[in-house]
């Protein structure tokens, strides 16, 4: 099984083939529906954002509230497809890697092989075993969104299939995309 | 009870039975789900569709031994009352009962708040207002179902409504073509709760029912066990499999049942549920 370090460079990405197993250490950013929204209209009011976007990895996922002392609750990937109206433009404004389950559109495809980036998806439903390798949490943005504001992960080994690579190779074409 | 048989049965009651229903369902997915799921491990051809499956084993293990939530999705909480005529609610309204169990359940267990304003997008913050179906039955039991609905899987469900000439048929197609549109978005492996027949919300209200017969357990009318085997072997080799991501595993069941309809119609719904079914039940 591949191990990733994140931050992942064009190089990292493009080494990876759709169907590859990969195990994922370093920092992500949670952001579903109501952040990447906001995202996006910020972008289009032309505001700074309140995390750089740069080789940036964002993991769909809106997580249960942690018990006292628990690091992170239940915390699964979402449906990749509900952000595929945003994707395009966080994948051309720099995030080099999404996490998440499910397919996507024709268009967010095309965003990822122009920028060189990466799909890798998540066992949709896993949310405790995905817990279990989230290290260190903390809420960075959009607080106000409870569930769906912005979390920096600290990710170690999390276990993930490349569902499309660099190149617009998809696990995904057999079915409806 | 009293001396005429009805059986007094307090809101209080009814909250507690919730609360503890939903603390219980929302860990950890149903017994023989999680068996066919592993079960379908063993088999599976390709590669990375058996490493998905025996996440899916080794999270439901991590769930019930950390007593943490399996999905992050602990869905919204839907309860079905199969109140019996001889039951007198007593001490509040029965609605606000099932409401205040699920308030309870959902912040005593850490469970995600999942349920908003459909426009506004503005949370209720507590899980409520549950979905509350209510059947009156014989006897003076009252039977309560929790039934935490993730909507990875809700989302891809569908109803139309067939022509008389579609028939068997276009029964059959419509409930395949729905599994391709659907594709890795419902959480495969899935199970299909089918209603066919009655009116509109009636057909939608069956094929919900459905999700909750037993995996596995043979259709008592031949004619739909037939249908169901052959719907699930199409859908099946399709290759779409665990997560859309290929393989041979994409459904684990498909749960049809019929009613009487109107001559002008032939309603089909589909509803989907992914590997996470969850639910529990109790009789007070």
């Amino acid at each position: 099984m591949n191990k990733l370090q994140l931050p992942l460079t064009r190089e990292q990405t493009a080494s990876l083939k759709a169907g590859d197993s990969v195990l994922l250490t370093g920092a992500i950013y949670t952001a579903r529906d109501a952040a990447h929204k906001r995202l996006v209209d910020m972008i289009m009011q032309g505001e700074s954002l309140p995390i750089s976007l740069k080789d940036t990895a964002i993991y769909y996922a809106g997580p249960c509230p942690s018990k006292p002392g628990q690091v992170m609750n239940s915390c699964g990937p979402t449906s990749a497809v509900r952000m595929d109206a945003y994707a395009p433009i966080l994948f051309d404004k720099g995030v080099s890697c999404t996490i998440a389950k499910g397919p996507v559109s024709d268009e967010v495809r095309q965003a990822i092989v122009r920028n060189g980036a990466v799909y890798l998806c998540a066992a949709g439903g896993a949310g405790a075993l995905i817990s279990k390798c989230i290290k260190a949490a903390q809420t960075v943005a959009f607080d106000d969104l409870g569930t769906e504001s912005i979390k920096r992960l600290e990710v170690e080994e999390m276990p993930l299939i490349v569902g499309i690579d660099s190149r617009g190779n998809s696990l995904f074409d057999h079915g409806s995309a | 009870m009293d001396s005429n048989g009805i059986k007094k049965i307090w809101a209080q009651e009814i909250t507690d039975t919730v609360r503890e229903l939903f603390l219980c369902a929302c860990i950890a997915p149903d017994v023989q789900v999680m068996q066919a799921v592993e079960d379908a491990s063993q088999v599976e051809k390709t590669p990375h569709a058996r490493e998905v499956l025996r996440q899916l084993v080794q999270n439901s293990e991590i769930a019930l031994n950390e007593s943490i939530p399996a999905c992050q999705d602990t869905g919204m909480a839907v309860v079905m009352l199969e109140v019996g005529q001889d039951v007198h609610i007593a001490g509040g309204y029965v609605e606000e009962a099932v409401n205040e169990g699920v308030r309870q359940a959902y912040e005593q267990g850490y469970f995600r708040k999942s349920v908003l304003d459909p426009l506004s997008r503005q949370n209720t913050k507590d899980n409520t207002p549950a979905v509350i179906h209510m059947h009156i039955v014989p006897g003076n039991q009252l039977k309560i179902t929790a039934l935490p609905k993730g909507f990875g899987s809700e989302n891809m469900s569908q109803l139309k409504m067939l022509k008389p000439s579609d028939g068997e048929q276009g029964v059959a197609d419509f409930i395949v073509e729905t599994t391709k549109q659907a594709g890795g978005s419902p959480c495969p492996p899935v199970i299909l709760g089918v209603g066919i027949g009655g009116t509109f919300e009636s057909c939608a209200m069956l094929a919900k029912k459905q999700l909750l017969r037993q995996l596995g357990s043979t259709n008592p009318d031949a004619g739909l066990a037939k249908m169901e085997q052959e719907v699930l072997d199409r859908i099946n080799a399709a290759g779409m499999g665990p997560m859309g991501m290929g393989g041979d595993t994409y459904c684990l069941g498909v749960h049809i049942a019929k009613q009487p309809t109107h001559i002008a119609a032939l309603p089909v719904a589909v509803n989907f549920c992914c590997h996470m079914l969850r639910h529990a039940s109790a009789v007070l």
